[in-house]
């Protein structure tokens, strides 16, 4: 036997899938619109507008319909702070993920407001998206949303 | 609409990708750091007597702590191989080439390497064959500190010898 000298050995280790999926006809749509700076959700045979769109009604399963554009805006209904943003996060800086519904849209859809400081968040704040110069039919083409009439 | 000319968006990149830190543990560490050494440790049950190769540190059948550390050879008995005929990225050589599993003396479970110094169209199970070590400078806590296994010239090991480790 020999002496344990007490240290662990330790080792990165990554597992990463290179994997590329197809969009589908209404999740393409959508991020085509993303690509020229415009959000697009979807009509509902009950008249409702799902932003992002679904491929089926979460109400009826039937098919959805038309492409409905939404406004830039909308109000934060609930949010997460990060404090410590990680790698592969939008943002390098502390942020808040939320849940935003868009003007004319009758869900909300995830996304992040740089917003600068938890203290500046609050369920009901109105936001605007805010547009990378470079886009390429992402969500990041939205690069985040921010304070309406904020200072950032 | 778009004056984009750009094709609307069909596909997009989603890669998955998990970042993780391997701790290797008392026994691994163990095993690792010897290797350094040009050592091979085992770990032995007390009950059934099999040598774990690396030493995990509990039996699996048994249940109890494989408590005794055991040095193993460096040179085993192929139980079984495949030759490798198409390049891959992370390809150690350009193929042909053999992965074997070497059931190393004393030790009862194979371990997986890389096996030269022969047409890989000649790589036999039961093949007895020798452990070739990286120079002092490039030995580290890894089974890498072993560069390959070549054949020993040794006469092949009876299928007996190996037909309880495949």
């Amino acid at each position: 036997m020999h002496a344990d000298s007490g240290d662990l050995l330790t080792a990165p280790y990554v597992l990463e899938y290179t994997y590329q999926r197809s969009t589908g006809p209404v999740i393409g749509r959508f991020l085509t619109a993303l690509r020229d700076a415009r959000i697009e959700g979807v009509r509902t045979a009950g008249g409702r507008v799902l932003v992002p769109p679904l491929e089926y009604d979460p109400d009826s399963s039937e098919p959805t319909g038309e492409a409905v554009e939404v406004g830039q805006s909308g109000v934060v209904t609930t949010w997460s702070w990060v404090g410590a943003p990680r790698r592969f996060h939008p943002l390098a800086h502390p942020f808040a993920w939320a849940l935003i519904r868009l003007d004319g849209a009758d869900t909300a859809m995830l996304h992040a407001v740089d917003a600068g400081d938890a203290a500046a968040m609050r369920t009901g704040m109105r936001v605007t998206a805010r547009w990378r110069a470079e886009r390429i039919g992402s969500i990041r083409d939205l690069e985040c949303f921010v304070p309406e009439g904020g200072a950032r | 609409m778009s004056d984009d000319p750009r094709p609307p968006v069909t596909l997009f990149q989603a890669p998955i990708r998990l970042d993780y830190t391997v701790t290797a543990g008392r026994n691994l560490t163990r095993y690792l750091r010897a290797l350094a050494q040009r050592r091979i440790i085992g770990g032995r049950c007390p009950e059934c007597q099999k040598v774990y190769l690396p030493p995990r540190g509990s039996c699996p059948t048994c249940g109890v702590p494989t408590d005794t550390e055991v040095q193993i050879a460096d040179r085993g008995t192929v139980t079984t191989f495949c030759v490798i005929n198409i390049p891959f990225e992370a390809a150690p050589f350009p193929p042909p080439y053999a992965a074997v599993a070497i059931v190393l003396d004393g030790a009862d479970q194979p371990i997986l390497h890389l096996l030269r110094g022969i047409p890989p169209d000649e790589v036999r199970m039961g093949m007895r064959v020798q452990a070739v070590w990286v120079p002092d400078h490039e030995l580290a806590p890894t089974l890498a500190s072993i560069r390959w296994f070549e054949p020993t010239g040794e006469p092949d090991a009876p299928f007996e010898a190996i037909k309880d480790h495949l």
